[in-house]
């Protein structure tokens, strides 16, 4: 399987275009201006069931992207860790259940968020000390570990039923729960950490990390302490994907253990696959075309005769489908059909990266 | 054995300490003040003999598991939807002809058909590229949870004991003694006992052709250089593909175990595939023995933990995973 990123830079363009402009892809900019002003166009159900809920999965989607893509390490625990995010703000803040905390939400996300990467570096620790598809297995372990515990453990967790009655906070003078300024909200959390693996991607540590999942000996040859880096990228996507699961519990206003669940760890991989593992905008892509398909599936199989709840079955023959045919997902789908649609025409202009 | 005492004489003695008193705590009846700390001997009884015999239905599932990665470097995270899948096929076949016995040669074809189909149509294919392997193998697994759900619903449902195991028996060992001077032994469901000493002799069975056969001896080469082996001239796609069936075939034959023994509802699948991988993280990748003694581990950590602090039960259980990883990673039993 191909996770090496295998995005090329789009060719300048015009010179006459500014020096930012010129890497930039006019698709791209289509697209994210169709983003920015999505309320304008689509219903509060589009924008909170298809995109906000794209962009939250998106983002915990993007934290094992960036474990897998740089690292080399697929972690089935991301999941786990954005619901654990999210468990820790229902406990900590404004809840429905006896007991709660009843800490401000300014108190509770960084609390939930520094307690996440604790969580990750944990589960790093662990992972690091196996290879390749153990590392799948443990932290399948874990996940599942965590789904049963959190199932079954009333004192904390409330078990089965969950916390419910979590608020999505209000400030700034914005109630944040409803559909525009929750959609700008998820966006705004999306594009950040989005950036956020851009970077660090670049950065010394991200080369460095790119260098051990390449060669792991060599770099630990070369005086890089292998461990340490692949824990601390296991603690950075901690924080990303606890972003999301703090997002989702907003969304919802309530968090169960089947937000945890094995086959909800599962479908973060399929998102993440699905979407093209070796680039960061793929797990938005992924994440898109899971929400579309499962809003739409019921009314999708229906049309065609069948039944409507077989939607399970439709994202896992998709899955197939990519995995067999496409290792590199809908960008690596993308990218061979623009580089025959080039070869075809030799002098249309070859366009940049596909990032929206 | 001799050379382990001499090399590890304090652990040695440390096992030793632990076998006695856990025989001690199962042979000999409880005294009052031990009863009062500790509880009911009878609950403690219940839970290691349930515990070992869930054991026995974890090491049918796991060692499939542990014998497919060994030889082919394939983690199956369909392993679990295998074992339901002939749980559901023996049920249907239980219905259709009443015969429990016949119901695990109907879940064994089924699931080895299955396995065939796998390896041949699919890992045949992507020989070598673990991942990709893997990925397909949980997309599998998620149809066929669906399909499973489509065809069987979400109801759990129950293989029948047959009448001739229905009932309990008495085990000789005394959970207390009356005022009398009689001796209460333990009584235990006959069929769950059954079930665990027919999957004791196939693990031996397991363990006496991987040794003593000549299949066995090429299976194990392949575990350790199957380049060199197909190299050889032995027929290596042959061989895994009846590795294959036949790792397909036991964790299908487990399905009506546990059918037996609890119930076949989806999750079920995902409950034992994560049994699986948990027995043999602690037991070793690719080892059988390994395979067994963390399905015990495992058996009993579940059962004694579900007894004394339910909870908490999945807690002992993982923590059990975690010291294994931190201690040896790479299992208790592996080779390598």
């Amino acid at each position: 399987m191909a996770l090496a990123e295998s995005r090329t830079r789009g060719a300048p363009s015009t010179a006459s275009q500014p020096a930012w402009l010129q890497n930039v892809n006019p698709v791209a900019i289509l697209v994210g201006a169709v983003i920015l002003i999505m309320p304008a166009i689509a219903s509060s159900f589009i924008l909170t069931q298809i995109f906000g809920w794209a962009y939250m999965l998106g983002t915990i989607a993007l934290s094992l992207m960036f474990l897998a893509g740089y690292g080399g390490t697929v972690s089935l625990a991301q999941m786990t860790i954005a619901g654990f995010a999210g468990y820790i703000v229902a406990i900590l803040g404004v809840n429905g259940v006896p007991g709660g905390m009843g800490w401000p939400w300014w108190l509770a996300v960084p609390a939930a968020l520094a307690l996440s990467m604790i969580g990750g570096a944990i589960i790093g620790a662990l992972a690091v000390r196996t290879e390749g598809i153990y590392t799948i297995m443990i932290t399948l372990a874990i996940a599942a570990a965590f789904y049963y515990f959190t199932n079954e453990n009333y004192a904390i967790f409330n078990g089965h039923t969950g916390i419910d009655g979590v608020p999505t906070p209000v400030f700034l003078g914005v109630d944040w729960h409803a559909p525009i300024p929750f959609y700008y909200l998820t966006l705004a959390v999306a594009v950040l950490c989005w950036l956020a693996v851009s970077y660090v991607a670049r950065t010394p540590f991200g080369l460095a990390l790119q260098g051990i999942r390449d060669n792991p000996r060599r770099m630990a040859a070369l005086g890089f302490n292998v461990n340490a880096h692949r824990i601390a990228a296991y603690v950075f996507a901690a924080l990303i994907a606890a972003l999301g699961g703090i997002l989702l519990v907003w969304s919802y206003g309530e968090i169960a253990p089947g937000t945890v669940s094995v086959s909800a760890a599962i479908d973060i991989l399929v998102i993440a696959v699905v979407g093209g593992i070796g680039n960061p905008i793929g797990a938005f892509i992924g994440a898109l075309i899971y929400a579309v398909l499962k809003t739409f599936a019921l009314d999708f199989l229906v049309a065609f005769g069948l039944d409507g709840n077989r939607y399970r079955l439709l994202i896992g023959l998709g899955f197939l489908a990519i995995v067999f045919f496409s290792p590199d997902g809908v960008i690596g789908l993308w990218a061979r059909w623009r580089h025959r649609a080039r070869r075809g025409s030799p002098r249309s202009q070859p366009p940049g990266g596909g990032h929206g | 054995m001799n050379s382990f005492i001499t090399r590890r004489p304090i652990w040695s003695l440390i096992i030793f300490v632990l076998v006695i008193a856990a025989i001690w705590l199962v042979f000999a009846p409880w005294p009052q003040g031990f009863e009062a700390v500790f509880g009911k001997k009878k609950l403690f009884l219940n839970a290691v003999i349930n515990g070992i015999t869930l054991g026995g239905l974890y090491f049918l599932v796991a060692s499939g598991f542990t014998l497919i990665f060994g030889l082919m470097r394939n983690v199956n995270l369909a392993h679990g939807s295998i074992y339901l899948l002939g749980g559901y096929f023996g049920y249907l076949a239980v219905d259709a002809t009443g015969s429990w016995l016949f119901s695990f040669v109907v879940a064994f074809v089924v699931a080895a058909l299955l396995g065939v189909i796998l390896q041949v149509a699919v890992f045949r294919r992507m020989e070598g590229q673990d991942l990709r392997q893997t990925l397909v193998t949980i997309g599998i697994s998620i149809v066929l949870a669906d399909l499973m759900l489509w065809g069987f619903g979400g109801n759990s449902w129950q293989i029948q004991t047959p009448t001739w195991l229905r009932g309990p028996m008495d085990l000789p060992l005394v959970t207390a003694v009356k005022s009398s001077g009689e001796a209460v032994y333990l009584s235990y469901p006959i069929v769950r006992l059954v079930i665990f000493f027919a999957s004791v002799v196939i693990g031996l069975t397991m363990w006496l052709v991987l040794n003593r056969t000549r299949i066995g001896m090429i299976v194990r080469a392949g575990v350790d250089d199957r380049e060199i082996l197909s190299a050889m001239g032995v027929p290596i796609q042959l061989v895994f593909v009846i590795v294959f069936a036949f790792g397909a075939g036991l964790a299908g034959m487990a399905g009506v175990v546990g059918g037996t023994f609890q119930s076949l509802s989806p999750g079920e699948d995902t409950r034992f595939l994560l049994a699986s991988l948990i027995v043999v993280i602690v037991g070793g990748m690719g080892s059988i023995p390994g395979a067994a003694l963390g399905s015990v581990i495992i058996g009993l950590a579940e059962q004694i933990g579900l007894a004394y602090f339910p909870t908490y039960a999945i807690v002992l259980t993982f923590l059990i995973m975690v010291l294994v990883l931190a201690v040896r990673p790479q299992g208790l039993l592996a080779g390598r």
